[in-house]
């Protein structure tokens, strides 16, 4: 395996891990709920997809433009009418963590169990460009190449957002000091809102995009929560270029070991490497106080 | 310090360990005997990580490493050693492994300490599974050892006193005032000359013993054992939840939350087989807007202290 | 006084009449209510799908299909008695699965109990089913300690082989191919970590020493691997005529997809469970074509075309081509060791089980030390359907196609 083969996968792994993660990172870091549901989330976008391209023909393409609104207005609602309660009742005080840890570990059962209801247990799969595209002598898939694509732009631009417009202030003022934000006449909950209906357009992107060319199943939504933490965590909460960055790192780790240790050992590298990073960092990799 | 009110505890929870011991003499029902088995279980399981998570608020996900551990203990040692010398040997991993890990750990707080331990959990099974794969070439361990039910709930049984008995101690003594100060501020708690990290490491291992143990007591009902079943991160999962539910300050909180939940898990999952997820879903949501301080608080009256 | 003794005669007559017949009064009035039949098996979790594809479209087939038709007859009460069914969730998990089975044995007093899918879960109710003296009829289990479970279990049947069977049947064909000058000795595997790629990549190694042939790669990955191009890339460079995974369903499907995107395109390339599903048929189509894996069926054969079409009304999917039609067979075994017993006699029945003879879609069954062994080991894609290869002298086998064409677009 050459170095470019190395560079390729790695890099369209990682940049899937991270653009899986990148909603999740802006629901904890602005409106400070740990979602567990979150991997529901992303599965059911899948289903949708599956369910129009093989029902009615519809491209996988204009399907991710419609998770888009679709994502954004499912997750804000949960959070308007599911986790505003909360919020309230707990002063967004330390307490909301554990409310909202068994809140969305209720909803994803109630999501999965709706799924199973409807889809039963089986793995589904379609094709989409499922292509090779030529890079230099190497090969990458078209569908695998997108995600990269997608998480770069969406990184790159979900950063400019927030770095250089006024809502993008607004929401990491919301993310750097919720309570300080109050003062200054932001109105935290809707923005808190505001960013957990953006990580709820992310991670309907991330599902269609997974659908291409991942099989998938109604209980699979917790594997992909799971990693998606890791990936926040490792990268610090709330911050996007860490979560691209963290996610590469994995991908690139576990294609190195992949080919010239042991595949055996994937997992296990990344697990070791995201540990390690947390010892030495204890906030991530580019977090910047603990919370 | 010995109230009349402390021995009548005391008396009481004595009282309560003998009867539930006699209760499978009594009765000849395998089904009742094994849902009682899994009540002690995640009894056990959560009142253990309620021994370190109630007081210092730390959310672990890593109940399952030591799980796994002390089940694959009882695997590979089982036809070995004498059964005392499986538990021993369960017991000294898991205190070691604690003492590891939590010296390195413990300077994490807050979400990053709640998903480092999920990932050291998922590492340890990674782990596992190379060396079954790699060095014995053998995935699956078989558990053929000379337990009985009966022997399993008796053994849960003991250990629940045990932690029980551990826990509502280690709430009278300093240390469980220095525990206190912790969990309200470990700012604070430092300053007044606590040393936070030995009361948490020692805590975590004690913690993490019993939890180990409990793996190893539990192994001999599967006969099958590999990295997915011993390692099942549904159980850190389960036993968080239903410590949270219950309410893991109080000493009885994990209890008040494993013994309803299992039930009702049995309940829904026999009940409603192909509703299962949706219903058990609902019931969380429910609970978590309904009774905001844990199931504990049904219990208190109006303006008791936690 | 009178009409007593005429009561009394008429009684008598009744019953000569009846015993005539062939219909005891006495067993006439016990028939049963109906078959209790009980099942726990993962509606959620892991094993989800596995059980999805190949469990219970064939548990609730063959009770719908029973109960159409009256029900399982019994002769000892000379009717036809309905099935009841019980059925639990077990989540995946092995005590939820030991629970439930202890359940439906002690509590519900079930008549016949079903086990889950998954080799794990068949084995940690195996010890249950042992204690309560009811037959498991383990389909969905392979593994190596079957000849001495069976030897501990008296009620255990095991239906799908054993690792070595299909890894030595496997080698076999692939030594005969090598002698005929179309395949090198060099052979690339890879197995996912867990019971069944493991055992089988055990079994297969053993075998590939015997039969001559050299491993130039031979890896394992963990559940949960979301990229195969590090692996298929290194087997792409070894230069391999013969490429095996031992995968799951979810790996299957991503080897096969990014094999066909980088181009690797061995001689013969086996893969694991999946590679029969018809999900793979419907995603990969034409692409399928010479893809060699686990199972088979004998699709010209009427009984498994009816098997088919009756799964497909039944349960809106078509089956496996690995474990499925097994799967029905050994109820069909089970249906007609009560029928043959004729009443609820569970140790009647098991010994029916292990020493009777039974005719399924599978043609004759009949069972060797409670292991079933007449299965097809190789199957192979050829024109969309997944026919038996190996055992090559099996009635029904296909030759199999070989090289493996080129992939389709």
């Amino acid at each position: 395996m050459n170095f470019l083969d190395v560079l390729l996968a790695g890099a369209t792994l990682g940049g899937l891990y991270g653009l899986v993660a990148m909603g999740l990172t802006l629901q904890y870091g602005v409106a400070r709920i740990m979602n567990l549901s979150y991997g529901e989330f992303l599965i059911a976008p899948a289903f949708l997809t599956y369910v129009l391209v093989s029902q009615f023909g519809l491209s996988p393409l204009w399907v991710l433009v419609l998770a888009i609104p679709l994502g954004f207005a499912v997750q804000w609602l949960v959070y308007q009418l599911l986790l505003t309660p909360l919020v309230r009742r707990t002063g967004a005080g330390p307490a909301l963590e554990v409310d909202s840890i068994l809140a969305t570990f209720g909803l994803l059962f109630v999501v999965q169990g709706a799924m199973l209801v409807v889809f039963g247990g089986n793995y589904y799969s379609y094709e989409y460009l499922s292509v090779p595209i030529h890079v230099l002598g190497s090969t990458v898939a078209a569908n695998r190449l997108l995600v990269l694509v997608v998480a770069v732009l969406v990184g790159g631009g979900l950063y400019a957002l927030l770095t250089r417009t006024r809502m993008g202030t607004v929401v990491r003022a919301v993310s750097v000091a919720p309570r300080f934000a109050q003062l200054v006449g932001i109105n935290v909950r809707q923005t808190s809102a505001l960013a957990f209906g953006m990580g709820g357009a992310l991670v309907a992107v991330s599902g269609v995009l997974v659908s291409m060319f991942l099989p998938f199943s109604a209980s699979m939504g917790t594997m992909f929560a799971m990693k998606a933490l890791i990936v926040v965590i490792m990268g610090g909460v709330g911050n996007l270029m860490g979560c691209l960055m963290a996610g590469l790192l994995l991908g690139f780790a576990e294609t190195l070991v992949a080919s010239f240790v042991d595949p055996g050992l994937t997992l296990a590298v990344n697990f070791g490497l995201f540990l390690l990073v947390l010892l030495f960092r204890p906030t991530g990799l580019f977090g910047k106080a603990a919370r | 310090m010995n109230s009349p009110r402390e021995w009548w505890a005391w008396g009481a929870g004595a009282t309560a360990v003998l009867g539930l011991a006699l209760l499978p003499l009594w009765l000849q029902n395998d089904y009742v005997l094994s849902l009682l088995i899994s009540v002690l279980m995640y009894s056990v399981l959560a009142t253990a990580w309620a021994l370190f998570s109630g007081p210092t608020r730390y959310i672990s996900l890593a109940t399952v490493a030591f799980f796994g551990v002390g089940a694959y203990t009882t695997a590979v040692l089982g036809e070995v050693l004498p059964w005392a010398g499986v538990l021993a040997v369960a017991l000294l991993l898991g205190v070691v492994m604690a003492l590891l890990v939590g010296l390195a750990t413990l300077r994490l707080s807050g979400v990053y300490f709640v998903i480092f331990s999920f990932g050291l959990a998922e590492l340890t099974k990674q782990l596992v599974t190379w060396y079954e794969v790699n060095i014995t070439k053998e995935i699956g361990r078989y558990v053929f050892v000379d337990i009985t039910q009966q022997h399993i709930y008796w053994q849960l049984l003991g250990l629940l006193a045990l932690v029980l008995a551990l826990r509502a101690l280690i709430q009278r003594t300093r240390l469980g005032l220095a525990l206190r100060v912790i969990g309200e501020d470990e700012t604070v708690a430092v300053h007044v000359g606590i040393n936070t990290t030995v009361v948490k490491v020692v805590l975590f291992a004690a913690s993490s013993a019993f939890i180990t143990v409990t793996g190893a007591v539990m192994a001999p009902r599967w006969t099958y054992i590999d990295p997915s079943i011993a390692f099942a991160p549904v159980i850190s999962f389960q036993t968080l939840i239903m410590a949270l539910l219950g309410g893991p300050a109080a000493l009885l909180g994990p209890l008040l939350g494993a013994a309803p939940l299992v039930l009702l898990f049995e309940f829904l999952s026999a009940s409603f087989p192909n509703h299962f997820s949706i219903l058990l879903g609902l019931v969380f949501m429910v609970i978590v807007y309904l009774v905001p301080n844990g199931l504990v608080s049904l219990l208190r009256r109006k303006g008791g202290r936690p | 006084m009178h009409a007593d003794t005429k009561r009394f005669w008429l009684k008598h007559a009744a019953v000569a009449a009846m015993v005539a017949c062939g219909l005891p009064l006495a067993q006439a009035q016990d028939a049963p209510k109906s078959v209790r039949i009980g099942w726990a098996i993962a509606k959620t979790g892991p094993n989800a799908g596995g059980t999805a594809t190949t469990v219970t479209p064939n548990y609730e087939m063959w009770v719908k299909e029973i109960n159409a038709a009256g029900g399982l007859m019994l002769k000892a009460y000379g009717k036809r008695v309905p099935i009841e069914v019980v059925e639990y969730d077990d989540r995946s998990s092995s005590e939820e699965a030991v629970r439930a089975t202890e359940r439906l044995m002690t509590q519900d007093k079930v008549d016949f109990v079903l086990p889950p899918w998954g080799t794990a879960n068949n084995l940690a109710v195996g010890p249950t089913y042992e204690k309560h003296k009811y037959p498991l009829l383990a389909v969905n289990s392979v593994t190596d300690k079957a000849p001495d479970l069976v030897k501990r279990w008296k009620h255990a049947f095991f239906f799908l082989g054993t690792g070595t069977q299909y890894a030595e049947a496997l080698v076999s064909y692939l030594e005969e191919a090598k002698k005929a000058g179309k395949i090198g000795d060099k052979i690339a595997m890879v197995n996912i970590a867990d019971g069944f790629g493991v055992e089988l990549a055990n079994a297969a190694r053993k075998a590939a020493a015997k039969h001559g042939f050299t491993l130039v790669y031979d890896k394992s990955y963990p559940i949960g691997t979301q990229d195969m191009t590090p692996i298929l890339n290194e087997v792409k460079g070894k230069g391999a005529d013969t490429f095996i995974a031992f995968s799951y369903p979810p790996d299957t499907f991503l080897i096969t997809d990014q094999s066909k995107v980088l181009g690797l395109n061995p001689k013969v390339m086996f893969l694991g469970v999946g590679s029969q599903f018809p999900m793979y048929k419907q995603k990969f189509g034409a692409s399928a074509e010479g893809i060699m894996g686990p199972g088979g069926v004998d699709f010209d054969s009427p009984a498994i075309k009816d098997y088919f079409q009756r799964h497909v009304a039944s349960s809106k999917q078509e089956p496996d081509r690995f474990a499925s039609t097994v799967q029905y067979a050994a109820l069909q075994v089970l249906q007609q060791a009560i029928e043959k017993v004729g009443k609820i006699d569970r140790a009647a029945v098991t010994n029916e089980i292990r020493t009777g003879s039974f005719d399924t879609i599978l043609g004759p069954v009949k069972l060797e030390n409670q292991l079933f062994n007449n299965l097809w080991w190789v199957g192979q894609w050829q024109n969309g359907e997944f026919y038996g290869v190996a055992p090559s002298a099996k009635k029904g086998a296909k030759p199999a196609l070989l090289p493996k064409p080129a992939w389709k677009n």
